[in-house]
Formats: C-alpha cells, sequence, structure tokens
C-alpha cells in the first residue's frame, strides 16, 4: 500500500493554515481523487469546488506544489509521493473557505464586453456562410473552459491587484473570439485600450503557460489585439491616412 | 428559527445547463423578471459534458433529411413509447433552435459549403448532429450563457434548493440556500421552471458529476407531481473503465461515428452478432460497408455499431460476462484502426475527436490513435421524469414547468445520441415561454410559514444531530452503499427478485438517511450538501425500483432477464409514480399516448 501526504489549506477569508493528511494512493488517481478521499475518511467539512471530473467544466482549479492546476487532470503518477504535496487554493482571488476562491469578479467583467453583433444573415432563410479556415482561429478560444488559472497566474491581477483596470488573459480571449468572429461587427477596441487594460499585459506568457486547454493565449489572442489597438490609435502614418480618407481601421 | 432572505421573480429556473439557460433567455425575453438558481458556478453544468452534438434534422450534409424522418428515427428509438407530441415539436423546432444558436455566437464545425457540418450518430438515419469536435456542450452552454448575461436575468449562484412551497394545487415558492455561506434563501415566484437535469449519482458507475442527484424528480414528486417512464435509464455503453478513478467518465459515440470499431477480447467486431429485426435493414452487414458509410456513402448502411445505445450497451455486457472483456472488464473501442484506410491517421483522429485525445492522453496515459481504448457501460440518461405537458411543459403541478432530462416522455424507452442538446433547447425555450405566460395571467401568491420553519429544521437536523455527541452517520457511507445498491440490483439487466430486493434495502437506507450528521460548519460544506442530497437520491432510487420492478417486459434501456422479449400489452402501457395521500409511492398503469393518423403514417413511411 502507498500512502501521501498532503499539506493542504484549510481555513477562510479570515485566515488559515495547512494541515496533513495521509492517504493511500492507487493505480491512476488523480489529486482530486485523493482529496475527496480525505473529505470522506478524515474531514466531512473540506471544501473543494468540482464538477465534470474530466477537465471539462474548470471548476477545480488550484494550486499544487505551488502551480496553478486543474486538480482534476492533474495525476498522482507525474507527483512526486515521497514528499508532502501541498494545495492550495488560486491566489489571484479572495478565499473563502479551504480550495475555495470567491471568483465572482470574473463573471461581472465579462458583462463588460460588448456582446455578439452579427452582420445580417447571408442566406434567404435566415443562415450565415463561414469556411472553416476562417473559424479555426475562433474555434481555438472557444475551447476555454474558464478555469481561470491564466486569470490566477498573471502578475498584474495576482501580485498587483489591477481588478478595476484590467480584465485579465481570460477576457482578452473572449474579446479575441467575439472580435475575429467572422460574423460579428462590434467595435471593442477603444474598451480594450482604455476600460479593459490590454496595455498592461507584457506577454510574459505565463498564461499561455498553464492553459490546460493548451490555448496559446499570447501569440494567438493577446498579440494580435494589441496591434489591432497600436494600429488604430498609434500607428502615427494610418492616423495620418485616415484623416485624410476617412478609412476606418 | 433560523433567518433567511427572501427574493421575488415572475418566473424562477431552477438549474442552468442548457435547458435551464434557454428557459431563462425566454422568459426574460417577455420582459418579466427572471431568476436563476444553479448549484455550481454559471457554465459549469453538466451540460459541458456533452460531446457529440445537437441533432436537428438541417439537411446540410444530407438533403433527403427532414423532421418527418427524426420524428420517425427518435419514436423508433424509443420504442414508440414516448410522448409523440414531444417527439413531434422537438423534431420540427430543432433546427430553428440550432440557426439561433449561430446568431448568438456558437461557432460549428463548417461543410466545404460553408454551413453548419453534421455527423453521424446512432439511430438516426442521416447524418444529422451538428457539433464543435467533441465538445458541443461546451460551446452550447457558452453560448446560451453569454447571450444570457445581457438579458438581465438575475444569477443566483452555488444555490441548492430543497423544497417547492405550495398554495393549494400551485407552487407559489421555492426554498434553498446558499452553498457559499450556508444561509437560507426564499425564493418566491407565479411560474417555477425545473431544469435540475439527472440523477446518475445513484449509480457507482456513472458519467454524471456531483449534481446529478435528482433534485428537480424528487422536488416536483415531494410538491404532488406525476413522474413517468422511470424504468427507463440509459445505460451509455462506453465509458472509461480503467484507471478505476476514472470509471464511468463518457466516451463519445462520436469515436464510433468517425469510424470507430467495437472488439471483443478474440478481435471479433461482436456488434455483427446480434442486429435487431427493426434495425435489420438499416444496417451494413460487412465491415467494408460500415465503414463507407462512416465516410459519407449515402448508399451505404449503418455499422452495428451505431445502433442504439440500449442494444450496444447490452451487447457488450454479454461480451464480458460470456469471458471475452477486456483486461480491466471492457471490451475494446478502436478508433486507431483507420490508419489502414486514411494516410493522415493520427492527425484527422485529433482534429475529429480532440477531447477523447487528450482525456485518454491525460488521464489513462494512452495515445487513441496508436491504441484501442478500454470501454463498458455507465449510468448516463434518465429518459423517465417529471410529466409534462408536451407543449407547455407544465408538470401536472399548477405553476411548475419541467425541461431537459428532469422531464420526461420525450425518448421514451431510449434516447437518441444528440437528442439531447436539442432536446433542451427547444423545450427549455418552451418551458420559458409557458411559464412566463403564466405568470403573467397569474397574480402573485402567498407563502405558508409552517412549511418554511419546517424546512429549515429539516435541513439543519444533519447539523445538529452532529452536536449530540456521537450520534448520527456520514452521509457519504450512505451514498455509498445506496450506489452499490443501485449499481448491483438495479443495473442493465434486471431480474423481479434483485429489485424486489432493491425496494427492501432503499427503505433501510432511508432510515440510516434520517440520522446522517455532518459535522462542521455551514459554509460550502460538502457533508452538509451530501446529507441534504440523500433525500433525493433515495426518492428518484426508490421510484426507478418500483417502476422497473412492476414492469415485466423488456423494451429500450429496460431488460429484464426474467421477461427478455417485449410484450405487446406492456407497449401500450406507461408507469406513472406519484406519492400517495398516506406519503407512501405509487405506482400506477396509464395507457401510452394515442399518436394521431397523419404521425402513424410517418412512422410507417419509415419502418
Amino acid at each position: 500500500m502507498t500512502t501521501a501526504t498532503f499539506k493542504i489549506w484549510r481555513g477562510d477569508a479570515e485566515g488559515g493554515d495547512f494541515k496533513d493528511y495521509d492517504t493511500e494512493i492507487t493505480e491512476g488517481m488523480v489529486v482530486l481523487d485523493a482529496v475527496h478521499q480525505i473529505q470522506a475518511e478524515s474531514a466531512n467539512d473540506l471544501a473543494v469546488r468540482w464538477n465534470c471530473k474530466a477537465g471539462k467544466c474548470g471548476s477545480c482549479s488550484a494550486e499544487v506544489n505551488g502551480m496553478p492546476r486543474l486538480l482534476c487532470m492533474t495525476r498522482m503518477d507525474t507527483i512526486d509521493i515521497d514528499k508532502p504535496i501541498s494545495i492550495e487554493p488560486i491566489k489571484a482571488f479572495p478565499t473563502m473557505r479551504d480550495l475555495v476562491t470567491d471568483v465572482s469578479w470574473n463573471f461581472e467583467v465579462k458583462k463588460t464586453i460588448k456582446k455578439f453583433n452579427p452582420r445580417p444573415p447571408d442566406a434567404e432563410d435566415g443562415t450565415w456562410r463561414m469556411a472553416q479556415e476562417d473559424v479555426d482561429r475562433v474555434q481555438e478560444f472557444r475551447k476555454c473552459i474558464e478555469c481561470f488559472l491564466c486569470q490566477d497566474v498573471c502578475h498584474v491581477l495576482r501580485d498587483h491587484q489591477k481588478t478595476e483596470e484590467f480584465i485579465g488573459p481570460r477576457f482578452l480571449v473572449y474579446t479575441a473570439a467575439l472580435d475575429m468572429h467572422p460574423l460579428d461587427t462590434e467595435d471593442r477596441l477603444e474598451d480594450l485600450k482604455d476600460a479593459h487594460g490590454i496595455g498592461f499585459c507584457n506577454i510574459t506568457k505565463c498564461c499561455t503557460h498553464v492553459c490546460p486547454e493548451n490555448i496559446t493565449i499570447t501569440d494567438n489572442a493577446i498579440i494580435p489585439l494589441k496591434e489591432r489597438v497600436a494600429d488604430r490609435f498609434y500607428d502615427p502614418l494610418k492616423k495620418l491616412f485616415r484623416r485624410l480618407f476617412g478609412k476606418k481601421s | 428559527m433560523d433567518s433567511y432572505k427572501t427574493f421575488e421573480y415572475d418566473v424562477l429556473v431552477i438549474g442552468a445547463g442548457g435547458a435551464g439557460l434557454r428557459a431563462s433567455i425566454e422568459a426574460s425575453a417577455a420582459g418579466i423578471s427572471v431568476g436563476l438558481v444553479c448549484k455550481s458556478l454559471l457554465g459549469k453544468a453538466h451540460t459541458v459534458m456533452a460531446e457529440g452534438g445537437i441533432a436537428a434534422a438541417l439537411s446540410n450534409v444530407d438533403d433527403r433529411d427532414d423532421w418527418k424522418t427524426h420524428f420517425a428515427d427518435t419514436m423508433r428509438g424509443g420504442q414508440y413509447v414516448n410522448n409523440y407530441r414531444m417527439a413531434e415539436l422537438h423534431a420540427q423546432e430543432a433546427p430553428e433552435r440550432v440557426h439561433e444558436l449561430e446568431a448568438w455566437g456558437a461557432v460549428f464545425d463548417r461543410t466545404g459549403d460553408q454551413k453548419i457540418l453534421q455527423r453521424n450518430f446512432g439511430g438516426h438515419k442521416y447524418p444529422r448532429l451538428a457539433h464543435v469536435g467533441d465538445r458541443t456542450g461546451l460551446e452550447m452552454i457558452r453560448t446560451l450563457q453569454d447571450h444570457g448575461i445581457h438579458q438581465g436575468i438575475d444569477v443566483h449562484m452555488e444555490c441548492t434548493i430543497i423544497r417547492l412551497l405550495k398554495e393549494g394545487d400551485r407552487v407559489t415558492a421555492a426554498f434553498g440556500y446558499d452553498r457559499e455561506r450556508g444561509k437560507f434563501r426564499l425564493f418566491k415566484a407565479r411560474a417555477i421552471v425545473l431544469a435540475t437535469g439527472g440523477y446518475g449519482r445513484a449509480y457507482k458507475i456513472t458519467s454524471n458529476s456531483w449534481e446529478y442527484t435528482g433534485d428537480g424528480h424528487s422536488l416536483a414528486y415531494d410538491a404532488g407531481a406525476d413522474l413517468i417512464d422511470m424504468e427507463y435509464l440509459q445505460f451509455h455503453p462506453t465509458g472509461m473503465v480503467w484507471p478505476p478513478s476514472v470509471r464511468g467518465i463518457l466516451v463519445t459515440e462520436g469515436v464510433r461515428g468517425e469510424g470507430g470499431v467495437l472488439r471483443n477480447s478474440e478481435g471479433n467486431r461482436f456488434m455483427f452478432d446480434d442486429i435487431p429485426d427493426l434495425y435489420k435493414d438499416q444496417t451494413a452487414d460487412n465491415p467494408e460497408e460500415g465503414w463507407i458509410y462512416t465516410q459519407g456513402d449515402k448508399e451505404a448502411r449503418r455499422p452495428p455499431e451505431l445502433l442504439t445505445r440500449d442494444h450496444v450497451a447490452r451487447c457488450i455486457i454479454r461480451e464480458i460476462r460470456e469471458g471475452r472483456g477486456s483486461p480491466h472488464g471492457g471490451v475494446f473501442l478502436d478508433i486507431a484502426w483507420i490508419r489502414e484506410k486514411l494516410p493522415n491517421a493520427p492527425e484527422h483522429i485529433k482534429r475529429k475527436l480532440p477531447s477523447m485525445y487528450h482525456q485518454f492522453k491525460e488521464l489513462a496515459n494512452l495515445d487513441i490513435t496508436e491504441e484501442p481504448m478500454e470501454v463498458g457501460p455507465t449510468t448516463h440518461y434518465a429518459m423517465g421524469g417529471i410529466r409534462v405537458d408536451g407543449d407547455t411543459q407544465m408538470s401536472t403541478v399548477q405553476g411548475l414547468f419541467a425541461a431537459g432530462e428532469c422531464a420526461g416522455g420525450m425518448h421514451g424507452a431510449n434516447r437518441l445520441g444528440g437528442n439531447s442538446l436539442s432536446d433542451l433547447l427547444v423545450f427549455g425555450k418552451r418551458a420559458g415561454e409557458y411559464a412566463a405566460e403564466f405568470a403573467k395571467e397569474n397574480g402573485a401568491t402567498g407563502v405558508d410559514d409552517s412549511a418554511i420553519a419546517d424546512t429549515i429544521q429539516w435541513a439543519l437536523a444533519p447539523i445538529e444531530r452532529q452536536e449530540a455527541e456521537g450520534s448520527g452517520e456520514s452521509p457519504y457511507q450512505i451514498q455509498y452503499d445506496l450506489q452499490d445498491t443501485m449499481q448491483e440490483l438495479v443495473g442493465i439487466v434486471r431480474t423481479q427478485e434483485e429489485m424486489d430486493q432493491a425496494v427492501e434495502k432503499i427503505a433501510a437506507l432511508k432510515q440510516r438517511a434520517d440520522q446522517a450528521a455532518a459535522p462542521g460548519n455551514r459554509e460550502f460544506y460538502p457533508g452538509w450538501d451530501t446529507a441534504l442530497d440523500l433525500h433525493n437520491l433515495l426518492t428518484i432510487s426508490e421510484a426507478v425500483a418500483r417502476a422497473a420492478a412492476r414492469r415485466q417486459e423488456s423494451r429500450g434501456a429496460h431488460f429484464r432477464e426474467d421477461y427478455p422479449d417485449k410484450d405487446e400489452e406492456w407497449g401500450k402501457t406507461s408507469l406513472v409514480v406519484k406519492k400517495g395521500g398516506d406519503g407512501t409511492m405509487e405506482v400506477s398503469r396509464e395507457p401510452v399516448m394515442d399518436i394521431p393518423a397523419e404521425l402513424q403514417a410517418i412512422i410507417e413511411e419509415n419502418r
């Protein structure tokens, strides 16, 4: 029988501490299984958020040995169990209880992004035509499961707490998905520059590194958006060109 | 008495998966106030797990398809005991609901001529499932969520409803608690829509998440509503079987739709061995014909792997029982073999089935482009549910509506893959529309304070029980024991003796649940949640066991070893479960709805 020791953060908004739990490790287990086992055996009140247990819902985000991870997709056989394994809540957002954090800010931010606004239908029956190659990029962004690990690891949110000025990588990806949608007609560049603070991102790519869906957040979403913003607002030649010929972007 | 916070809405929707979100959007579009309560965070509901696609006769890939064929396929799949009106409306309205999703920003995979691509699935005559790789559910829930947040819907996340309150025959409020803080909440409403999904957590091996505890079924039953078809529970033929911790997690039917085949330990494609008469004309009799069908040959017939789920699950059980299973008690599902047919097979598989590739790679350390998967049946979907009017989705209780998996009738004895997502959209919309209409036509009502006091006392009992030193039992243990009971005694293959035993065991578990104790505080407290969920799980388990014990024939997902054949008389009978006057459960026989002549003609044309 193999056992492992887990140091799990227990506490609430007022504070807390790591507590040690030993549990048996069996073949194929993921960290979430260990947490559930501990919950059933010795800590009935251990709070953890989870749902699908298959990496599809993005509920069980936490930090395992300091790394932001989905608990359900972190296999025990990828972790050194000779040493105690630490599990703590994600840090960018306020702690509620144990491994559960208050991520409600993210839901509020999303509402501030202008919604999808399609062009009139292409066909008489009210439907549209889009080529697969034109939607590939958007489909990559739409794989996002909203686990908020990218938000957690972004230093603008995590270390500098710029939640008033910056929407974070998740919502830059969301904006990119809308902006690059072949049917969308909305203009979100001014919001990106001002209210949504895209300039705060200095492309350290930590978000891309932790994304469980392997979305190339920085290269495919954020940088093209930055370029669009720069083109619109900071390119003197284009600015002049636009003024002279009245052409948008 | 513990305090509670009161909210008031015209329409309250309980559950924020596909059906609940669609209902909320529709109700709020009617210009009334809408509250939406969900057990998890918004966008995490079980709809995200749906993989294969949304069935709708768009006729983008095969122009022979139309709603009539979809209707006939749904009725055949359901063994003709479906609520025909729901099957009819579903087939007619699904295309419009899918196009609407596109208008709200969904990005489906495309055909060569830039329309929505459709794929093959079990029991569907033509390629019919609009999809996004194998993550269609995520696309659907995110589209509804992102559209819904701009509609002014008041969302209560991480909140559980534990009781519906009535005045006379009419539902007037829902009472629950917010899981984050453990505080009680009262939601007064002129109409309530239940969209709570199923009850797979009553079983040990299931594709369902912790939320699936039959809340809506049980809330409606306790409020006096009829449940129908409770004996029909779908076991999806392909769940993961190894490693143990992922046992039950879904492997999409899309694998078979893309050419994946089932084999036993002898390498035999056993699905060719048993093709039901109802499907003989539509099913390929050799591997080559099956393969070319999956690659779009319109003249070819479906491979037997794409027979209905009830049948495929039983064939798998047969192989395992007769000693031809895989090392970990399943059978082999092989998509890697298509390398023999396609030069770029690994890339093709990763493109068509990205999350299956990811899931097996990450959780089982297995590359599905190289090796076969091991799969076995997993508890997946409740065909049975709250009895509703096909047009309005109102239950037998005034002002109480139900949509999606928690509503019964639409799928009859067996649901076709892909018909669930379309069901959520079609009937979510209808429930929202008619709940809004009901709310407009019927004024506000009162709430019975003594019922609230009773509910609070009941809900706090597990916590108080613990405070009395040494009393009470862990709710987790009771749940495990229930899961074992249902898995062993009311599973895929059923017998009278086993189900009678199950009914007795459930009664004993109920007594233990009344003594469940949850040590700890009330904030985000899983032990307390589990203790309260037990009531729902046990109520629904009893309904399933009693209905299944009563139906002495085999039909669709309900297979009786002691009555292995279909029975004509039973084919005209539905079973209805209801709470009797003395509080005990009553099961009664009622005639299956008569199918009107014009719909019967459609069924005959498509035989």
